[in-house]
């Protein structure tokens, strides 16, 4: 899906922050995790519920992914993992529509009347108990599957990303959707998310093999801070300008060196 | 990603405060949830897993360089030597700074990050800036950091599309030799770790020369 979560590259969100929430002295080590009990709760509680086995972390990024994208924007960070939540809990059939409409704030989520009749992928064991929920972050989720299939690219190949318009569930960031790039690595056989986040049958997963694919910075973003001339960075310079410290003029130039990577599935590539 | 996320903490909603309440209440009496789970939880990201972790990995790889060789070429390996391993952290890849190359570790479509070494991501990872200007205007994010880099070096973008977790290796700064693990894990920073900042030498401290 090409949503309003899918950010690379794009334009106007203004500067990056770094110390907003840090401390006086600036330390990184100290800033706080969460910031208000809500967040804090919202965060177990996805954590939590999730240990009941009923979603893979593809649903539940779909879940979250899948609002209108103003909202998505508008939303803070732990509002969209909680719009996430409650929209599965209803859809895995935990939590019914009025269940969620007699809750405070009801405005907060929406549940689209297409998903009436939630599905319970599997019964719903017991609560995940503090022990067990320990182990279970002790193991995490690891998506590597043990298949041995001959990948399609070698290392150094040149290939390009197919174009993507798909209204499902895809992690092939559109800035590269069309771009040529270079196998960096190979991966092995990871559970494909396109697949993952849409599967009926909880038991069949579907794999397939993971590169690491490199691109040049600057045929991917043409025109920022193009190289080679010495071009400075819009952008930068106008934030730079707009702030109150010492950075006043300072130009950034972006390189015709640099390099961004991005891990993309065998089914999102094609030989260039 | 909206500005209250970034900016005000003083004053939470009210009305989501009472909904995430009311909301693990009926989750509790549903049977769906375990209160003493959620504390699990909470204290597990709180105190005990964080960038220590991963502070401790880069002072093992400075210090020795056999480990150091072991963590570029199995990362997830390496550190589970250490003890750490587990949720968002299950496929671990570490990126070598060195003078020619400057490595920076973004998710531009949603917040993945190596929770096993570093935690759980600050505000500003997850923030739409960051996102969005980090795969295509590097620089420009370094220097909001504060960090600039010379011209030859190549800065390397990372954006974790997949389930591969990135942890950088920073440059092990000059005026350190014979430091301990112990001492050069205290220099070593989250933001270093991401990406978006070099270590400096340490202050020579003249009272103690």
């Amino acid at each position: 899906m090409i949503g309003a979560h899918d950010l690379g590259g794009k334009r106007g969100f203004g500067r990056v922050l770094p110390a907003s929430n840090a401390n006086a002295q600036g330390s990184d080590l100290v800033e706080p995790l969460f910031h208000a009990e809500w967040e804090r709760r919202a965060f177990a509680l996805t954590l939590a519920t999730g240990m009941l086995g009923q979603w893979n972390i593809d649903e539940s990024r779909h879940a979250r992914e899948n609002q209108a994208p103003q909202r998505y924007l508008d939303n803070s960070y732990y509002e969209t993992w909680l719009v996430g939540l409650q929209k599965l809990l209803h859809e895995k059939g935990m939590l019914e529509r009025e269940e969620l409409s007699a809750l405070p704030f009801a405005a907060s989520v929406e549940i689209s009347a297409s998903s009436s009749n939630p599905q319970r992928s599997r019964p719903i064991t017991e609560a995940a108990t503090p022990a067990k929920a320990a182990a279970l972050i002790a193991r995490g989720g690891p998506t590597l599957l043990s298949d041995s299939r001959k990948p399609k690219y070698s290392l150094g190949a040149l290939v390009k990303v197919l174009p993507m318009t798909q209204a499902e569930h895809t992690r092939a960031p559109k800035y590269v959707h069309g771009a040529r790039g270079i196998i960096h690595a190979i991966n092995g056989v990871h559970i494909y998310p396109d697949a993952n986040a849409h599967r009926q049958d909880k038991d069949r997963v579907v794999g397939e093999t993971l590169y690491t694919v490199s691109f040049a910075r600057a045929a991917l973003f043409p025109q920022r801070g193009s190289c080679g001339d010495g071009t400075e960075t819009a952008s930068a310079k106008e934030i730079l300008k707009s702030e109150s410290t010492n950075q006043g003029n300072r130009v950034i130039k972006e390189s015709c060196k640099d390099r961004v990577f991005v891990d993309l599935w065998e089914p999102y590539l094609t030989h260039d | 990603m909206s500005n209250s996320e970034d900016h005000d903490h003083t004053a939470p909603p009210p009305e989501l405060e009472l909904r995430v309440k009311a909301l693990e209440s009926l989750l509790i009496e549903k049977g769906l949830v375990d209160p003493a789970t959620l504390n699990e939880i909470i204290d597990t990201y709180e105190h005990r897993v964080g960038p220590r972790n991963g502070a401790q990995v880069v002072a093992k790889a400075w210090a020795d360089d056999k480990f150091r060789q072991a963590l570029l070429n199995d990362a997830t390996e390496a550190v589970a030597s250490l003890g750490f391993m587990g949720r968002q952290g299950e496929h671990l890849k570490v990126v070598e700074n060195s003078n020619d190359v400057h490595n920076l570790v973004v998710c531009t479509l949603c917040s993945c990050y190596p929770w096993t070494v570093l935690g759980l991501p600050p505000a500003w990872y997850k923030s739409a800036p960051y996102r969005s200007r980090a795969v295509s205007e590097p620089r420009a994010v370094l220097a909001e950091f504060g960090t600039s880099l010379p011209d030859a070096t190549r800065v390397q973008v990372w954006d974790s599309t997949a389930e591969l977790r990135y942890l950088v290796l920073p440059k092990r700064p000059t005026g350190t030799d014979g430091w301990s693990e112990a001492q050069l894990a205290a220099l070593v920073t989250r933001n270093a770790m991401i990406g978006v900042e070099v270590i400096n030498p340490p202050e020579i401290d003249e009272a103690n020369e």
